[in-house]
Parts: C-alpha cells; structure tokens; sequence
C-alpha cells in the first residue's frame, strides 16, 4: 500500500497492458464458466424445459408449484433442519474440542490431528465408512446389543424415521475438525491479560468463558457461521451417497433433490428453480460475507 | 512475563487445595504437582477418549478393508475379524476400475490446481499492487461467484460443456473447477500480497524490472507461504469432489475416484470389503498430503476465515 505514494499518478492513468492482462484472463475464465451460467440459470427457472426443445417461458410458473409440491416442502424443511442441527452441533462441538485441546501441551497434536483428520476425506468415503456401521449387522447395532439397548437396533439408514439423523451424523463428524480449527485460532487471538485481569478480579472459570472468551469470538462466530451456511446448503455428497434422499424423501435436501429432478426426472426448468430458492437462502449470508470481506479489502 | 508464571503457578496451587483438600497437608511440598498430575490425567483421558471415539470409524474401515468377503458375510459387517487379506484392495483396484479412476483425479486435480493458482496469483498481484480502476469492485465480484451455491450452475454449465463438445471429457471439469475456485483464491492471495512492503518493489521498479519480473521473481515468491497453503486445500477440495464430476461427466471410465466410489458401491452391494478398501484408496492421497502438509492445511483453512 505504501506503494501508492508517490508513483500513484502514472499508474493512475496507465496501468501496463500486461497486468490487466493478468486480471481479466482469470476473470474471464470465472465469466465463462460461473457468471454466464449463473444468469442462464435464473432465466431456466422461469421456463420449462426437458433439455431437447428450446425451453418454453413460463413465468413463475415453477414457484407456483412449488406451493403443491410434497416433496419440495420436505426438502425445504429438511434444509432449514439441517441448518440448524448440523450447523448448531459443529459450532458446539467444533468450539468445545477447541476449548478443550487450546493449551499447548505434550501429545496435544495428536489429539487436534484424530479430530482433524477426517476432514481431508472425501464426504462419499465418509459415507462409505459410516454406510457399514449403519448396516442392520454392523457396528453400531452391535455395540447396542452388547450394553443391553439391544430393542434400539434399527436399520439406520432404510427407516423413514432415522435416515435424516443417521445421515447428519457423517456430516457432522467430518465438520466438527475444521470449525475447531477456526476457533483454535481465534482462541489463540484473545490476550492473555484478559484473563488474568478476570482471574484478579474472581471470576470463575464459568464467569471468563461468559465474559471473554465468548465476546472475543464474535469475529471468529461470524466466520464460522458463513462457513456452516454456506457448507449446509451446499452438502449433497453425504446425502447422496447413503440414501439418494430416501426412503420415499425423508432425507431429502433441496440440493438432492435438485439433482434428480434436473438430471434424473430432467426437468430442467423446475430443478433451475429449486436452485433458485437454495440461492435465496444462502443469499442472506453470501452478502454478509461480502460485506465482510469488502471491509477488509478496505483497510 | 514474570506475572504470567506467578498467577499460573497460583492457579496450579490452588487447584490441589480445593480439591484434595486436607489430605495434602501431610506433604507440603507435593500439591502443585499432584495436581497438576491430576489434572493432566484428566485432560489425557477425556482427550484420548474423544479422540479414539473420532479415530474409530478409520479403524474400523481399515479392519473391513482387510477381511474376506466370507468372513464378513459369515459373522456379520460389524462382527471382529477373522480373516486377513489384501485381496479387496486388488478387486477395488482392478476390477471396481479404482485404477483408471486414480489416474483420472490425479489428471483432474493436478491442472486444476496449477492453473487455477496461476491465474489466481496473477489477477492477486495486478488487483494488489496495481492501483487498477473498480479494483474493490473487481475482487468482490470474483469472490462473490466462488460463494454461489453450485446448484444454480449445474444445469447450465452441464449444457455449456455439451456445446463446446467437451461433455463427458476431463476438460470440462478443469474448465470448471478453475472458473468456479479462481475466486476465492484471488481472494485469499490478495489479502497476502497486499502486505507485502512496497519499498520492494519500488527497488525492482527503479532497477528496471517489468511486471512480469517482478510478478514471477519477487511476489510470487513472496507469497510462497500463502501458495503452499492453499496448494495443500484446493488439492483435497478439488479431489473430493463429486458433484461437478456427476455434471459433466458420463461414462464410468471417465469418473474421478469420488464418483467412482460410487459406482462401486452399486457394483459391489454389500461386499463391505472392496467398498471399504476403495474407501481408502479414495482417501490415502488426501490424508498423506494433509500428513505432509499439516501445517499449511491448518493455515490454509484459517486464511480463508473472513473476519
């Protein structure tokens, strides 16, 4: 930034040829590849198209049956659930292995890597591995049996009742290393004075969690909050890969659901517009990390 | 520094008092360090636990990955083992077609992440060191198409590939997980740019160096730390991927190991065995790079933390 001083003038006015070069190659690649497809899909939805004829104009046509739609408003209640579940449990989680493993100390990384590690593997290995478990002879019906719960054996993933909740827990166990990671870092930021100022004073351990520890994460609460929104309503993987949505919809999300009806049922209208509504969900907070990020680009 | 060290050694003191209570008397010496023990005990054991309860599904599919086919449909998926083999790791490999789908991530995931960094360094530099009209305007825009849900682009850019006639090749999904992950990463590098001192530059402007040199000789390496962290997260991230492989992509020869996973999963219904060792085919790669690169993955997912 300093750089701008006494130079700013001439590059003002001429910027070398070569480094809006470098700029606008990127970002026609994204133009290309995001942008374009980006607006084509908010125009799909107002149409009705099976991919063959050109699509047909139909106005809001799709929204309007959206309001009909069974199955939609199971999509669109799971997703607001999963939000809240997934999104509640590994901010809770992510936060309390964090709290939990901040000290540097012996053995410590070992510990922050076996929570970490499973967030290097692919959401449909995750789903394999725990597909097994779920299994009616698989591990977990076992290890029920074993401590005497033996009536709460199900078949996890088959049961209309259970296939929602079984499919959170993969999510939740693959995301609870990476937002523990962000509040590790943000514990790390917290001055130490605090504490001690707080310790002076005779606050209880419960009293400093209160009064520092949780203000001090504001900023590190909305980046975890971006992160959790943004990955809820993007997870399609997990989802996919256990149950396809199934038993007769009782896992589906909107991005499942979206999926087939685009590329199984191919109606591409209605699928565009079904993305258009996960768009207006995320939409609240993709702005409120822009404005974020604008800020920060500002300073 | 020295009232850091005294009001921790007076918690540590404390601890054994309150806790212990009057049964330490007896040795006036020992309480801070039995309390301490204690207390290290405690932290080992919850820590250890939670973290065995985590590293259990890993294990777990490890064991599966070595048993036999009959051993599991003998004594049940969940049952301990009998058998040990290594036989499911050839029939993942070989005949699930892990191999082919191997090579196709490694064809995927490589260019994609040269390219889309590349690109990404480059816009980075100009948008930071370059006092170019709507720069603010320009990173946000980029940024803000990386944030997008994916689903509002699948349908177009599935038709878009099937126009360039590239559908159902491996260009299609470099083409897009560039387009799609440049933003973010021009994002992040300019945040890291930005702060490097100007006065080097200004050095290499006065010794003539053009754009182009002091892009590739002097921020560029700059930036090493920034590039090696993100090198280490876009690998895993564009590995993992499935959902742009699913879009644009067709024949089973073609899949990544993701969508091949699967496929393979379909293939071998309830052969636990090949499914849990294509498993950790699918997986090793990404753990041995978050093995070798732990510390830039870490730094990596707290650079693109907006705060």
């Amino acid at each position: 930034m300093a750089l701008l001083g006494s130079t700013r003038r001439s590059r003002a006015t001429r910027v070398p040829p070569v480094v809006l070069a470098f700029v606008l190659v990127p970002l026609l690649a994204e133009a290309f590849w995001v942008f374009w497809p980006a607006l084509q899909g908010f125009y799909l939805s107002l149409t009705s198209w099976d991919g063959l004829s050109a699509p047909k104009f139909v106005g809001l046509g799709n929204f309007s049956e959206m309001v009909h739609d069974e199955v939609f408003r199971t999509a669109a209640i799971n997703t607001v659930l999963w939000l809240l579940l997934f999104g509640g449990l590994s901010a809770a989680l992510g936060l309390g292995a964090a709290l939990l493993l901040q000290q540097e100390r012996r053995g410590i990384g070992f510990y922050r890597a076996a929570l970490f590690l499973p967030v290097v593997f692919s959401l449909v290995a995750t789903a394999l591995v725990w597909q097994a478990m779920y299994q009616p002879d698989g591990l977990i019906n076992n290890v029920l049996e074993a401590i005497g719960l033996g009536g709460w054996k199900h078949a996890w993933l088959a049961d209309q009742d259970t296939a929602f909740y079984a499919v959170i827990v993969p999510a939740l166990w693959r995301q609870v290393g990476y937002v523990m990671v962000l509040y590790l870092a943000g514990l790390k930021g917290i001055d130490p004075v605090l504490y001690e100022a707080a310790k002076v004073d005779g606050a209880t351990r419960l009293q400093q969690f209160r009064h520092i520890t949780l203000p001090q994460l504001r900023s590190v609460n909305a980046v975890v909050l971006s992160v959790i929104v943004i990955d809820s309503l993007r997870s399609f993987d997990v989802v996919w890969a256990l149950t396809r949505g199934g038993p007769y919809h009782s896992s589906e999300l909107l991005s499942t659901y979206m999926y087939s009806t685009a590329f199984q049922s191919l109606r591409l209208g209605y699928g565009s517009a079904l993305a258009v509504v996960i768009f207006v969900l995320a939409f609240g907070v993709i702005a409120s990390y822009l404005v974020r990020a604008f800020r920060e680009a500002d300073s | 520094m020295t009232a850091t060290h005294a009001t921790t050694d007076l918690k540590d003191a404390e601890g054994p008092a309150g806790r212990a209570g009057p049964a330490k008397v007896a040795a006036p010496r020992r309480p801070a360090p039995s309390g301490r023990a204690l207390r290290t005990a405690g932290f080992h054991l919850s820590a250890g636990l939670l973290s065995a309860l985590w590293l259990l599904p890993i294990a777990l599919v490890l064991v599966t990955s070595t048993r036999t086919f009959d051993d599991i449909a003998a004594h049940g998926v969940g049952s301990w083992p009998h058998s040990f083999t290594f036989d499911s790791f050839r029939q993942a490999w070989v005949d699930g077609g892990q191999q082919r789908a191997l090579i196709n991530s490694m064809l995927v995931t490589i260019p994609t992440v040269l390219l889309s960094l590349g690109l990404a360094s480059m816009a980075a530099f100009a948008l930071s060191r370059y006092d170019l009209p709507f720069r603010r305007v320009l990173l946000l825009l980029m940024l803000g198409g990386n944030l997008l849900p994916p689903q509002i682009l699948l349908i177009p850019v599935s038709k878009l590939s099937e126009m360039l006639g590239i559908y159902d090749q491996l260009y299609a999904l470099i083409g897009v997980q560039v387009g799609f992950g440049v933003g973010f990463y021009v994002f992040v590098l300019h945040g890291f740019m930005r702060a490097i001192p100007g006065e080097i530059q200004q050095a290499a402007v006065i010794d003539g160096a053009n754009p182009w040199q002091i892009y590739w000789r002097i921020i560029l390496p700059l930036a090493r730390p920034a590039l090696a962290a993100l090198t280490a997260l876009s690998f895993t991230w564009i590995f993992n991927d499935l959902l742009w492989a699913i879009t644009v992509l067709r024949t089973d020869t073609q899949m990544p190991i993701t969508a091949s996973l699967i496929g393979l999963q379909g293939q071998y219904v309830s052969m636990w065995n090949v499914i849990a060792a294509g498993s950790v085919i699918a997986a090793a790669p990404t753990v041995a790079v978050f093995l070798r690169f732990q510390r830039y993955f870490v730094a990596g997912l707290n650079l693109g933390a907006v705060k």
